[in-house]
């Protein structure tokens, strides 16, 4: 069933009774052309653009839990491609520019809002650096503005803008084009649309191991047996360790909890994605009024999908910093996912020395943005057996041979950040 | 919260140390000349959702590292100790 203005008009006058389900309840198949491991936003769109792109439609993707249980729901949805370093710009942009026709491409709201994104600047240093940022970024055909303080004011008046403020904001970063989207929404979107293109999605069937034929994997076990393929993909972010561990692979990656917090109801106040330059924080409004924030990760390896009350603090701390006014809300919620820290803060995504094997994981903090972008071109490297040219710097070996992407500048410890 | 049972201190909020990251990673001897040696030093690591052998600073207390072994799935602690006490021997 394709949605549109008709079919909810229809379905309401027969009391909403009449719709499908977004996606068949899949049984696995004995063997199959390609198998993605993890049903998240990546696994997810992986499958999609296989089946889009390549016309491979002979596909499974494998989820342990439930679709949109793991870290696509879990994340704060910002989507933006304010990135300096070659190889990442690209990757990214390309990425906002599929979010931009996402929607009629998935046929399903996934209510991609391009509010901008506004980083703020606490010293004329910082305001230098992100100058040379917004410079890249526009020779690579990317919107960037660089703001001073009066035009911060103007656009964000809530912020701290008095004498006594600790950083006092000097100016800013924006990207226009950059937004939110309704993460559940992008789950499910690219869910539905693998489906109607025929490919298996199998919920609770957890991979325990790899099936091999001499030194070529040609199958996964699960918990719902034995199950063969052509070709495994691996996107299964936050345990890439733990499955690569299976498959024979030695990762530079470590696991982390990073944290993300939503407060109550509150009218309309923050109309951008507003990040603090001097601290790690940054804030958008739900649709239902609630401002979404996030901060630091934990800082200690954990595969629990909850937090600490330090980290609580040290966020809150910063939202105080940035915007006094909301000193009095109340916290809603806080929730966990777990990362695949890389040391550069970069993904991976490639061929494996392993015959039949991909891996797409390592997304640090940042995977949810890279969602289409990253199914786009895991798909690709799938499909061909060779990388695609927007992740050839997403390469495994590049710790090994020097060629890191250094973006956040974390160095090879996670906690460090 | 967590709470290091410190053997210096007694038990104290994890807020007090400062984390250290994996203490099973051995350093290769410093005129090691092989690079995949140092590469998996700097780089690769276990990463275990289970039991982790890992270093911890008693930063606002005795100041003494510590190694903690604690469950990466649930963050139980099952054994505390000074580190000075409990690496191995550097390769000469």
């Amino acid at each position: 069933m394709r949605y549109s203005a008709f079919s909810i008009f229809r379905n309401g006058l027969s009391g909403q009774k009449n719709w499908q389900r977004a996606w068949r309840a899949a049984e696995p198949k004995p063997t199959y052309d390609v198998i993605i491991v993890g049903g998240g936003g990546h696994g997810l769109s992986t499958a999609f653009y296989l089946a889009e792109n390549h016309g491979i439609r002979n596909v499974a993707v494998l989820e342990k839990g439930y679709i949109g249980g793991g870290n696509v729901g879990r994340n704060t949805t910002v989507i933006r491609s304010n990135y300096l370093l070659d190889g990442n710009t690209q990757f990214y942009e390309f990425s906002v520019k599929l979010w931009e026709g996402l929607s009629q491409a998935l046929n399903f709201n996934v209510m991609f809002s391009q509010r901008g994104q506004i980083v703020t600047a606490h010293s004329a240093d910082q305001l230098d650096a992100f100058s040379h940022r917004a410079n890249i970024m526009r020779l690579n055909g990317i919107d960037a503005d660089i703001l001073d303080r009066d035009e911060v004011r103007r656009l964000v008046p809530y912020l701290d803008f008095s004498d006594t403020a600790r950083f006092p904001i000097h100016g800013a970063i924006l990207q226009g084009r950059a937004g939110t989207a309704r993460h559940d929404a992008v789950a499910w979107g690219y869910a539905r649309a693998a489906d109607g293109h025929g490919v298996d999605i199998i919920q609770n069937c957890e991979v325990t191991g790899f099936v091999r034929d001499g030194d070529r994997i040609v199958g996964v076990e699960t918990s719902k047996g034995r199950i063969g393929a052509g070709k495994v993909g691996l996107a299964v972010a936050g345990h890439t360790s733990v499955l690569g561990r299976k498959a024979g692979l030695e990762l530079p990656i470590e696991s982390h909890v990073l944290q993300a917090f939503v407060t109550e109801p509150l009218k309309p106040l923050v109309d951008h994605v507003v990040a603090y330059g001097a601290d790690h924080f940054y804030v958008s409004q739900s649709d239902k009024g609630g401002l979404v924030f996030g901060g630091n990760l934990d800082g200690y390896n954990s595969y629990a999908q909850r937090g600490n009350l330090g980290v609580v603090r040290e966020v809150s701390e910063a939202a105080i910093a940035l915007m006094p006014c909301i000193s009095r809300v109340r916290l809603l919620r806080h929730w966990g996912g777990v990362m695949d820290m890389t040391p550069d803060a970069s993904p991976i995504i490639c061929p494996t020395p392993i015959d039949g094997l991909y891996l797409n994981g390592g997304w640090c903090y940042g995977g949810f943005k890279a969602t289409p972008a990253s199914g786009w071109c895991f798909a690709h490297t799938l499909a061909t057996g060779t990388p695609h040219p927007l992740i050839a710097a997403y390469r495994l070996d590049r710790f090994r041979t020097g060629r890191t992407l250094d973006e956040a500048g974390v160095g090879p410890s996670a906690w460090l950040q | 919260m967590l709470r290091i049972e410190c053997p210096c201190c007694g038990p104290r909020d994890h807020d007090e140390f400062r984390y250290g990251g994996d203490a099973s990673v051995a350093r290769p001897a410093h005129d090691d000349p092989d690079p995949e040696a140092w590469y998996r030093y700097v780089y690769v690591r276990n990463n275990p959702a289970g039991p982790h052998r890992e270093f911890w600073q008693h930063v606002s207390g005795c100041r003494q590292w510590l190694i903690v072994e604690r469950d990466t799935r649930n963050h139980t602690i099952a054994s505390v100790g000074f580190a000075r006490k409990m690496t191995r021997k550097v390769p000469a």
